[in-house]
């Protein structure tokens, strides 16, 4: 046993290393995928006997107005919440100076992702109140208003949206700052010696040797929209009447809410939801892949 | 081991007791460990269930009581799996309709043998509201009224009195708004209180066994005539601009200060809300309760939620579980729970003594003399879970959107022909 262990060791040692990993891995991520799958055939209340329909709940979910309402909100969420990316650069471009007391800023600028994504809800549901809100009284200088943001079906969305981009940039904006640090100064010299500056500048040098933070950036922001439950949930409760809900917050009221537990429907929207996310999915291993392949060579 | 020793102990218990409460009567030797699950998790409610449960601990001293007190909004959904896995053997929860998953899954207790054989004296009145296949699942310990919470100064100062007819509660509406304020106050963002007017209303203008048939769903959200009624009386007050604001974005206890700072007169709401109030600085002089005036020529109707307790089918010491629940429901209890000390809510025992607050009085009076079209739980206790919230949803939609009202009972309408 031993010697063919230590034969093999070259072979052995990773996948005796990997096996843990895998392992959880798989109990809790892989598996879970395909028992959602599963039980999205049927109808269940999670206590008595699921009753298999085939794809009734996905016949349902196609003429429920709640559902695709969620859908739209997701793509705002995934469109508009990419706004973060070019906001936290040009932040990093405008911080990334020496000046006395520099760091204190960029503390200050960092500051709001270092809060709950609670806290931030709250603050902002304040700052929009109707009556009572910051955002009116400034409307109110210049005439305009009051506007009640996350009680306008109309509004809610982008109201939420704008709250969950304030903690997102300041994320991209630290994640851009580090990039900012490795750019080749001599690169940046050489440039200047042909006579390049401003947006030419940034365009063909700056960004080029930032695309590492570009993708860690990319990436985090979509995993962030995809994760505005928190922020849903505090300001707005998916209201007025479910229109700033989204399909994880949908899918929770469908299957885990007081009034919900239809589990075999929540599966079909959490399998709705899980496909879009496979279009993100594959796109980063690819693009991981071939960073990969760049590497090797 | 240890649910071993538990499962050997409760069998001993189950014969050890049958013996006792033959010779001993209700005061039988309970032994072992009774475990609650209580979502009585507010300061107040807290308190009394403690109270209760070292109390009932000292009562039985070969018996442990086990309280486990768990958030009454998270409870709602922790309920599930703690009736499943390892059951507690008791827990608290809702009448009527709300218990139905439990029921239909077989996770609550039939306890219809302690109705017949005479346990439970006083609590005939309640037996509806915890029947369901002609069986009872558990026993209610409180329950309370709604109605119109109003300021009684303000009306004063306007010269309106408490009104009787709808037409009175108009012509009142039309003059408050003309005073710049509010009829109503509501905080629709959880949309339960939405489902408060469209109860209130619709047992007016259609009378109780209407409203009933709309919850058993066996009437059309778009066809029935009565349905449509009852929403054009409520667009009356919509219209005359009887609501706050933008209470889509409020919670009912953010609506609150509303009535306290006068902008809104009243509010239709549940007794709880009286504590409230009175924290928020409103004396009895400026508060007063009128039941919801009469639409159409029905007997009236109201809602009374009731809250409850149940055995767990998998409690492992039913026994003392059953002890438990003639103890919370006996007259001596229930005058103490309920009381200006406790809950300050309506005791579930015909006998119990019913305190002397003005409101918790009012409210009595009405529930015992001027109910006679029958009691409701509330509309996301009498409706199917799911009806209730696509339900409440719409009706929170047409409170801000009137015009919408055909496309929302066009959605109802097809939930109640998926869900029932």
């Amino acid at each position: 046993m031993l010697s063919y262990y230590k034969r093999n060791e070259i072979a052995l040692t990773p996948i005796l290393f990997l096996i843990p990993g895998v392992l959880f891995f798989a109990v809790y991520v892989i598996i879970p995928i395909f028992q959602s799958l599963s039980i999205s055939f049927y109808q269940w209340d999670g206590l008595g006997e699921a009753k298999y329909v085939g794809l009734r709940n996905y016949s349902e979910l196609a003429t429920d107005r709640a559902f695709e309402i969620s859908l739209w909100n997701n793509i705002k969420w995934l469109a508009l919440y990419l706004l973060a990316i070019p906001a936290g650069l040009f932040i990093a471009l405008f911080l990334n100076q020496n000046v006395w007391g520099i760091r204190l800023y960029k503390s200050m600028f960092f500051f709001p992702f270092v809060l709950s994504q609670v806290v931030v809800g709250l603050v902002f549901s304040w700052f929009y109140l109707p009556r009572e809100g910051l955002l009116n009284g400034f409307l109110g200088l210049f005439g305009a208003g009051p506007i009640n943001v996350l009680g306008d079906p109309t509004l809610a969305t982008y109201g939420i949206i704008a709250a969950g981009l304030w903690p997102q940039t300041a994320y991209c904006m630290i994640l851009y700052l580090t990039g900012l640090n490795a750019v080749d100064p001599e690169q940046v010299e050489a440039a200047r010696l042909d006579g390049a500056k401003g947006p030419k500048m940034l365009w063909y040098v700056i960004l080029p040797q930032l695309k590492p933070a570009t993708f860690i950036a990319f990436v985090v922001t979509i995993i962030g929209a995809l994760r505005s439950f928190d922020l849903i949930s505090i300001m707005t409760n998916g209201g007025p009447f479910g229109r700033t809900r989204v399909l994880s917050f949908y899918m929770f009221e469908k299957a885990l809410s007081e009034y919900g537990f239809r589990m075999g429907y929540g599966s079909a929207i959490a399998v709705v939801l899980f496909l879009i996310m496979l279009c993100f999915i594959a796109y980063f291993l690819w693009q991981m892949y071939q960073d990969e392949k760049a590497a090797r060579r | 081991m240890r649910s071993l020793m538990k499962a050997s102990l409760a069998a001993l218990i189950t014969t050890s007791a049958l013996t006792g409460a033959a010779t001993a009567g209700s005061h039988a030797n309970l032994e072992g460990t009774l475990r609650i699950i209580s979502d009585m998790s507010n300061p107040n409610p807290r308190a009394i269930m403690e109270g209760l449960a070292a109390e009932f601990d000292e009562m039985h001293p070969n018996l442990a009581v086990e309280l486990e007190i768990v958030d009454r909004e998270a409870w709602k959904s922790q309920i599930r799996n703690a009736l499943t896995a390892n059951a507690p053997d008791v827990v608290n929860w809702y009448a009527a309709n709300r218990m139905a998953p439990f029921v239909n899954a077989g996770l609550f207790e039939d306890i219809s043998d302690m109705y017949e054989g005479g346990e439970l004296p006083g609590l005939d009145a309640v037996k509806g509201a915890m029947t369901m296949d002609g069986k009872q699942w558990g026993v209610p310990y409180t329950y309370y009224q709604w109605g119109i919470y109003y300021r009684e100064d303000i009306f004063k100062e306007l010269g309106l009195s408490e009104p009787a007819t709808f037409e009175e509660e108009i012509a009142n509406c039309e003059k408050i708004v003309a005073s710049g304020r509010a009829c109503y106050s509501i905080g629709s963002k959880f949309l339960w209180t939405a489902g408060g007017w469209f109860d209130y209303l619709n047992m007016r203008t259609n009378g109780f066994d209407h409203h009933m048939a709309l919850a058993r769903g066996e009437l059309s959200w778009t066809e029935d005539a009565g349905v449509r009624e009852t929403f054009a009386n409520w667009r009356k007050l919509i219209d005359m601009g009887g609501f706050i604001k933008d209470h889509q974005n409020y919670s009912w206890q953010e609506a609150l200060p509303f009535v306290v700072n006068g902008e809104a007169t009243a509010y239709l709401i549940g007794n709880f809300a009286v504590p409230q109030l009175r924290d928020a600085g409103l004396t009895d002089d400026q508060l007063d309760f009128y039941q919801f005036p009469k639409i159409n020529d029905h007997a009236m109707g109201e809602d009374a939620p009731t809250d409850t307790f149940h055995i767990a089918s998998n409690a492992q010491n039913k026994e003392a579980a059953r002890e438990f629940l003639k103890f919370v429901t006996s007259t001596d209890v229930q005058s103490r729970i309920n009381g200006p000390d406790g809950l300050g809510q309506l005791p579930i025992n015909a006998n119990a003594s019913v305190s002397d607050d003005e409101f918790i009085q009012q409210g009595f009076d009405m529930l015992s003399n001027n109910a006679t079209g029958g009691i409701a739980q509330f509309f996301d206790r009498d409706f199917p879970a799911e009806m209730a919230s696509v339900g409440m949803e719409g009706l929170q939609e047409f409170m801000v959107f009137p015009d919408n009202l055909d496309d929302i009972l066009q959605r109802m309408e097809s939930a109640r022909q998926r869900i029932y």
